[in-house]
Formats: C-alpha cells, sequence, structure tokens
C-alpha cells in the first residue's frame, strides 16, 4: 500500500535560516499523525512548504501517489487537502455560517455555473450540521471578525472539514481553546477521523491532545525530526526532552 | 422591519424617484438624470472595491471609454441599444486587462496602477483625435429611440435611465446574493484563507474588476446622450476620485452605499450653491467630518444606532 501523502527531504530556507532541513515522512490514509516541537522548530514552516504556501527550497511531495510538490494551495484544497492556520484565518466581515458555505461552495460543479446557483450554493444543510458539532450556534448569525479568539478558531476548524477533504493539516487546533472544548475537540476528530476515514496530520503544543488522539508522533527540533513513533516512547526520549527543556 | 414592509419601502422609493423629476425644471431633471448615471459607475465601483476589496482609481476610465463608444456608435448610425451592450463589452474586456496588475500588487500599488492607467486613457481621449475628435470632443450625439420614439425631452430620457439604473441594481444585487457575492467577500476578508478552501482568487479578481468596469461603461453610454456633447474632461482622475468618494461616503460593501453616496458627490454641490464661492470650502469640510466619525459610510449610521443603543 502507497502513503496518502508523501514528504521526501523537504527543505526551506529563509535566506540563512534553515527553518526545515531535509524532512522525509509519510501518512498513510485514516492515520492521525501528530507533530510536536520547540517553538521555532519548523513545523508550521514544514505544513506551509507542503502546501504550497511557501515554496519549497527542495525536496518532494506526493499524494495519492502523484507529485504535488510546489502546487498551489488552491489546486491542493481542489485535490482534497485540507488546511487550518496557527494564527486566526476566517473572513472577518463575513457570518459564521457563510464562512463555513464559502469554505465549501468552490468544491463541485463549475464556477460559471455557481453564479446561478442557490445562494446557500446547496450547503446549508451541511454548514448547519458543523454548527451544531462545533456548538457555535449561538454566535452562527455573527460576523466571523466579531467573536472571540477561541470561537474564530473552531470556527476555522469546522471550515476545513466542509469540502470533505480527505487529508487536514491542523496547525495548534488547541491554541486558545477552552481546556472542557479541547477534550470535546478530540473527540470530534477523532470521530471525523472513524466515520469519513479522513486523515490528519496535528502539530500542536498540548501534549495531553497529542497523546490522546494521535497514533504516532514526529518531533521536530531546528527543522529536522528528532524522533518518531509512538507518543509515549516520543515523549519519554531523552533528546526531546532536551530539546524542549535546553538550550 | 419584516422583509415585507422592506420590499414596499423599496419599491416606494423607486417609484417616488421615477415620478419626482416630473415637478422639476428641465435643469433639475438633468442633475437626477446624472445622479443616476453616477448611482450605475458607483455600483460597479463598490463590487470592485466594497465587495472584492480591489482598490481602483480608474473608474472615470472605464465610464469615458462606455461614454465614447457609444459616442462614436450613435454617430455611426448604430442603435443606442447596441451601442450600450457594445459599450459595456469593451470595459469588461478593458477591465479585465486592468485586473491582472490587481493579481501581483494591493493596496497604495494597485491605487497608483490602476491610477496611471486613467491617466493612460484620459491622454488617449485627448490625442487620438480622429477617433475622439481630441480636445474639441464629439458633439451632437443623438438620443435614443424607443418604439420610434426619440428620447429627446430630458423627463423622457430620464426615466429610460432611471429605469437602466433599477435593472443594473437587480444585477447586481442578484450577483451579490449568489454564490459568487460571498466568493468576492471571502476574496476581500482574506484572500489567503480563501485560496487553501479552493476559491479562485485569481478569477475572482479579474471578474471583479471586469464586472466593475462594465456598469461603468453602461453608466458612460448613458452619458453620452445625456449631455450630447463629451470631451476628455469629465474622465479625468478627479471623477474616479469622486467616484470612490461615493462609494466609501454611502457604506462602502454595501448595496445602496452608492445611491447615497451620488448624492453626497453629484447634488450636494448642486445644494451648496447658495453658498457661492465658499462650497468647495464647505464640501471640502463636511467630507472631512464625515470620513473622521463615519468611516463607515451614511449606510453605516443605523448600525451605529443600534449599537449604542445596545450599549445603553
Ligand atoms: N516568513 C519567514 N521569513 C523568515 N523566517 C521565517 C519565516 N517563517 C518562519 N521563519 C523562521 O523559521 C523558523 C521556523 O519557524 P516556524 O514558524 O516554522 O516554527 P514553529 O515550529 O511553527 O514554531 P511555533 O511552535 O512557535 O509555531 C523560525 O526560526 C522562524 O523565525
Ligand atoms: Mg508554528
Amino acid at each position: 500500500m502507497t502513503a496518502l501523502l508523501n514528504v521526501r527531504d523537504m527543505r526551506k530556507d529563509y535566506g540563512a535560516i534553515r527553518a526545515v532541513d531535509g524532512v522525509s515522512f509519510s501518512v498513510d490514509a485514516g492515520e492521525i499523525l501528530g507533530v510536536i516541537g520547540p517553538n521555532g522548530s519548523g513545523k508550521t514552516t514544514l505544513f506551509n512548504a507542503i502546501l504550497g504556501q511557501v515554496t519549497p527550497s527542495a525536496g518532494a511531495v506526493t499524494f495519492e501517489g502523484q507529485s504535488v510538490t510546489g502546487i498551489k494551495p488552491l489546486h491542493l484544497a481542489r485535490l482534497g487537502i485540507g488546511r487550518t492556520f496557527q494564527t486566526l484565518q476566517v473572513f472577518g466581515q463575513l457570518s459564521v455560517r457563510d464562512n463555513l458555505i464559502a469554505a465549501g461552495q468552490e468544491f463541485g460543479g463549475s464556477t460559471w455555473r455557481r453564479l446561478f446557483a442557490a445562494p446557500d450554493a446547496g450547503l446549508g444543510a451541511r454548514a448547519d450540521d458543523m454548527i451544531a458539532l462545533f456548538r457555535i450556534g449561538h454566535v452562527a448569525h455573527l460576523p466571523a471578525g466579531s467573536l472571540s479568539y477561541g470561537q474564530q478558531k473552531l470556527v476555522d476548524i469546522a471550515m476545513a472539514f466542509m469540502s470533505r477533504p480527505r487529508l487536514v493539516l491542523l496547525d495548534e487546533p488547541c491554541a486558545g481553546v477552552n481546556p472542557a472544548l479541547i477534550d470535546q475537540l478530540t473527540d470530534l476528530l477523532r470521530q471525523v477521523n472513524q466515520q469519513t476515514g479522513a486523515t490528519f496530520i496535528v502539530i500542536e503544543h498540548n501534549m495531553d491532545f497529542v497523546m490522546n488522539l494521535c497514533a504516532r508522533v514526529i518531533c521536530m527540533a531546528q527543522g529536522r525530526i528528532l524522533a518518531e513513533g509512538a507518543p509515549a516512547s516520543v515523549q519519554a526520549n531523552p533528546a526531546v526532552l532536551e530539546a524542549y527543556l535546553g538550550s | 422591519m419584516t422583509r415585507l414592509w422592506q420590499a414596499a419601502l423599496l419599491l416606494f422609493a423607486l417609484v417616488a424617484i421615477y415620478l419626482l423629476p416630473g415637478t422639476l425644471k428641465n435643469y433639475g431633471v438633468y442633475i437626477v438624470t446624472l445622479w443616476s448615471v453616477y448611482v450605475i459607475a458607483g455600483m460597479g465601483l463598490n463590487l470592485t472595491v466594497g465587495y472584492a476589496g480591489q482598490i481602483s482609481l480608474g473608474q472615470a476610465a472605464f465610464w469615458g471609454i462606455g461614454a465614447y463608444t457609444t459616442a462614436i456608435a450613435l454617430k455611426a448610425g448604430l442603435p443606442f441599444f447596441a451601442a450600450l451592450p457594445l459599450s459595456a463589452a469593451l470595459c469588461f474586456g478593458v477591465g479585465l486587462l486592468l485586473g491582472f496588475p490587481a493579481l501581483r500588487v494591493q493596496h497604495h500599488y494597485l491605487a497608483f496602477a490602476t491610477l496611471g492607467f486613467n491617466v493612460l486613457v484620459f491622454l488617449a481621449f485627448r490625442n487620438e483625435d480622429w477617433l475622439t475628435g481630441g480636445t474639441f470632443g464629439i458633439n451632437n450625439i443623438p438620443r435614443p429611440i424607443l418604439f420610434g420614439w426619440r428620447l429627446r425631452a430630458p423627463l423622457d430620457f430620464f426615466h429610460l435611465t432611471w429605469i437602466a439604473t433599477v435593472v443594473m441594481g437587480a444585477l447586481m444585487a442578484l450577483l451579490l446574493r449568489s454564490p459568487w457575492g460571498r466568493a468576492f467577500a471571502a476574496l476581500r476578508d482574506n484572500p489567503i484563507r480563501a485560496e487553501s478552501v479552493g476559491i479562485d482568487t485569481t478569477f475572482y479578481t479579474l471578474l471583479a474588476f471586469a464586472i466593475g468596469a462594465a456598469y461603468a461603461g453602461v453608466a458612460g453610454a448613458f452619458f453620452a446622450p445625456l449631455v450630447g456633447f463629451i470631451e476628455p474632461a469629465p474622465f479625468a482622475v478627479t471623477t474616479s476620485l469622486s467616484m470612490l468618494l461615493m462609494v466609501i461616503a454611502g457604506g462602502s460593501g454595501r448595496l445602496f452605499g452608492p445611491a447615497i453616496g451620488a448624492i453626497v458627490v453629484v447634488l450636494l454641490p448642486e445644494w451648496l450653491r447658495f453658498a457661492a464661492e465658499w462650497y468647495l470650502a464647505i464640501f471640502g469640510v463636511l467630507i472631512v467630518v464625515m470620513m473622521v466619525w463615519l468611516p463607515g459610510g451614511l449606510l453605516s449610521i443605523p448600525d451605529r444606532l443600534r449599537a449604542a443603543r445596545v450599549l445603553k
């Protein structure tokens, strides 16, 4: 069986800074992979290089056996790869419900025909399901930009699922979300994973969340993979402890 | 207010505007017709700027292209209802081209790119005598003929212009309600996020310019027979600035913003005429006051009042 996503020798330089330095890994369909590592270890940059948000300096990415190296975010999205952002990225003036519909409306069908489609592009019911799932019904009609940080984070995550992606890259979904919701988020993601077979790669500093959700974890430090394996073994790895606590 | 009441109020306003100029003298009718023309151009610019978030200081150039195209076509004997779509189509095409710089630069850089375009078009109007008549312009532009009836009377021509304005407004409302409207707003609010959820920002950026330009083309097509004589001056950058002011003063990204904004830009200077040479100064002060206290435009007043009531 070939992996769903395969990353080979990925490198990204920002001038003299080597943010990602030869990272290779693969993810199987249906897997939930965790990515941990100290601040500035290159996790977000790795995501951005995989997702075409920045041009990789070197390396190759394949999705379902097809080369997608350096492909633009738009086309990756249409291939079935969704993402969430570490920094808030919602459509601030649109309502929460419109944010969700906007995140799903461009999949399937022709752009020209959408001009004459129903205003909700046939996604109203799906948006409402998502709103119920993420418990944001009481703010569904407010502009997304007026919500609290944690609420916007939930909108951001819900948006990534509107198009039924096969692979979702989540960048710190728990940051700023209240602890009670984090458990719900864990359940939610596991539920989506089991029901739809969607594959996740999750960057997260919250170790409980990673331990609960992920079957396998990669720890990055200074742009490289320091350790890889079951969450407990990675967490116990002395090199990992040193990377977090050391200089 | 229920939707039904809103619809009734809107219908009342549309009909009232249709009838009102019947009580005015010729000059008054001319001013209201000019307002109506500006509203069409403003609705287009509101799509580009207010909904899709692309700054443009070139709307008057499209207005001019529409006006010259119609003037030349009418003089060549083409009927108005052939010249009108021609003007719109030509502006759509040129607008598409102006969209390309917007794919590369944003904000003030884009402002200058579009301003440069307006200057270029203005120079073409002035220097290409063989086509545009240069500084002498084109005169004796005939009024449209409708069912064998030439709309020579100012009031008749106003009625045609107003009906066109309402139709263009209805089309804009439909466009904005469609998934396209949401995609334009997504492009404005966050282009990076838009790409990541499959929204083709290249496509929507180009279309925002092209459709906005087509509206200016339609406005120009009505402007030429309204004034009967066109020369380069009305299509200079200052008019583009007025049109941008119109969109912002009315309430950028609000459907009825341009209609209110055009009152500020077209009618307010007329009402201020009593102040003689002071009118420009008063106009300037009013604009400064409004931009400082009402950056969301006149149509943001109800929201402001509602918010104030909630705080109490
Ligand atoms: N656009 C950029 N230009 C220059 N340097 C950058 C840029 N983006 C990231 N870097 C650098 O690359 C390195 C890795 O950053 P990155 O954001 O990938 O870290 P991270 O692991 O996601 O950290 P955190 O856990 O704090 O989010 C850092 O040294 C950062 O300063
Ligand atoms: Mg990061």
